[in-house]
């Protein structure tokens, strides 16, 4: 591996040219985007410098406690991420319901993978988990923000549907199935398609990632198919304990639909 | 059968005092926006009064588990509700709701004959017109002989002619087999011809009836 090309700062400046080019358009065009560009294109830059220098001192300083606090702001960002998306107010309720969900769902499923199928040593190997637990996490927080809009918009939308199978003595559970079907099946389609166009339309980030910094693409590719299981996997799951928990938030105990906690954000 | 103490709901419903009879046929009517539909839906625990009591069958409506009392006590909403799926599949989907065993095809076809559907029951329901759909999903709530029924204008969208046939033919129904039947109607006639008593809703308050002549 020893012709990879390691980008000199000149080199990475000159990147920048690109940024330039869509400034001048926008500008001939008279579109008025130049200070978001400008300002994405700082934060960009910065931000991954951060990331970069803390994840070199992670790896150099492995320690258990930092990869966990690690994970637990990557939770709490996508949860917050996750609250904020959704176009309805939440109730306190689902709230909770979203947060011990993704953070069952992913560590669950994150355990398993870098326990079990990766294997890694020492088990907080910052390395390994940090990364995988990004996309796990990732993928799940944008499965699980679509099952919510999901499910909150069925509710009202079928409201009339569920309370006429209330009113044919229909359990809850029941009365709101198709809802809840709807909203699982919604938010892990994304998942699955991402799947069907896997290395044909595109190659994913972490593979190109990988193979740029010069391991074998078979390897790439094995990691990568272990990923998107993993992935699968972690999706599902927090998205059916958040269905499975969530839909009862919208009963009351005399089974009877409430949706007044649930209005338009303003 | 049911009584109702210093029931409020909201600022729509304020009830002192009501009775309804056993056995007999309830018609409700009243202004639009009076609160009928809402007086309805308290009584089968789909909403709960903010105060008051409702007794039935001389438990508090309360100690009732709402889902028993709803396969007891079965409404019919104002505009129909019609599931995914055949005229059949929506005739059955009420007794997989309410967990009841389903019933034969020969079962089925009587029941669209009592509420004058002639149509090939594997046909899919959502293509039914207006009118049609409600006698569906009266036929849906025939066939879970419920012990009261609630419907909420169950004729609103139909000819005279084959209202009246229809209503006829549910009170002989409740009639024979010793079920009570309430009605929310805005047809004088139907109420005229076929209530036992008749209760008056006005602003949310009850006039007349309120089955002063039985019990
Ligand atoms: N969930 C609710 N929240 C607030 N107000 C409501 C609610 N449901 C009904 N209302 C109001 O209560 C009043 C009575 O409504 P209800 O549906 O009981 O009238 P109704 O007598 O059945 O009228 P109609 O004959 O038009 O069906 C109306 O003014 C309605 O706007
Ligand atoms: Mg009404």
């Amino acid at each position: 591996m020893n012709n990879i090309v390691n980008l000199n700062i000149l080199q990475l400046a000159s990147a920048y040219i690109f940024v330039l080019i869509v400034l001048l358009i926008v500008k001939v065009r008279g579109i008025s985007r130049e200070k978001e560009i400008i300002i994405s294109t700082i934060r960009m830059t910065l931000q991954l410098v951060l990331t970069g220098y803390i994840l070199v001192y992670v790896f150099d300083n492995i320690n258990p406690l930092v990869t966990i606090l690690i994970i637990a702001i990557m939770e709490i960002f996508a949860i917050n991420n996750i609250y904020k998306r959704t176009k309805k107010k939440l109730s306190q309720k689902i709230k909770k319901i979203i947060a011990a969900s993704m953070i069952l769902g992913t560590l669950a499923s994150l355990l398993y993978f870098l326990l079990v199928v990766i294997r890694i040593s020492p088990w907080y190997n910052p390395r390994y988990f940090i990364p995988i637990a990004g996309m796990i996490i990732g993928n799940s927080m944008t499965g699980i923000s679509l099952g919510v809009t999901r499910l909150v918009d069925g509710m009202y939308d079928q409201k009339h549907i569920i309370e006429s199978a209330l009113m044919l003595g229909a359990a809850p559970k029941m009365a709101s199935k198709k809802v809840v079907d709807n909203a699982f099946d919604s938010a892990i389609l994304p998942t699955i398609n991402s799947m069907v166009g896997m290395g044909i339309v595109f190659l994913p980030g972490m593979m190109t990632g990988q193979i740029l910094s010069g391991i074998s693409p078979i390897a790439a590719i094995e990691y990568q198919i272990a990923i998107m299981l993993g992935i699968l996997g972690s999706v599902s799951l927090t998205i059916i304990l958040f269905v499975q928990l969530g839909y009862k938030t919208f009963f009351n105990e005399e089974s009877q639909l409430i949706l007044k906690e649930y209005q338009l954000k303003r | 059968m049911f009584k109702l103490k210093d029931v409020k709901y909201k600022d729509i419903l304020d009830i002192k005092n009501l009775k309804i009879s056993k056995n007999k046929i309830t018609c409700i009517v009243g202004e639009s926006g009076s609160g009928k539909t809402t007086l309805l839906s308290l009584l089968n625990k789909l909403i709960s009064s903010d105060s008051g009591e409702i007794i039935y069958n001389d438990k508090p409506l309360m100690s009732i588990d709402s889902i028993e009392l709803r396969r007891e006590v079965v409404m019919l909403p104002q505009i129909p509700a019609i599931f995914e799926g055949s005229i059949k599949d929506n005739l059955l989907i009420g007794l997989k709701f309410s967990q009841k065993p389903f019933v034969s095809d020969d079962k089925l076809s009587k029941v669209l004959d009592a509420v004058k559907l002639d149509k090939d029951m594997n046909e899919a329901a959502e293509k039914l017109s207006v009118g049609e759909k409600q006698r569906l999903a009266l036929g849906r709530i025939m066939l879970l002989e419920p012990e009261v029924y609630l419907l909420d204008e169950p004729s609103s969208s139909l000819d005279e002619e084959t209202e009246e046939m229809i209503i006829k033919k549910l009170v002989e129904h409740t009639k024979v087999n010793n079920k009570s039947l309430i009605m929310v109607t805005h047809s004088k006639k139907i109420a005229e011809n076929f209530a036992d008593n008749i209760v008056e809703v006005r602003e949310g308050k009850i006039f007349s009836g309120g089955g002063a002549r039985d019990e």
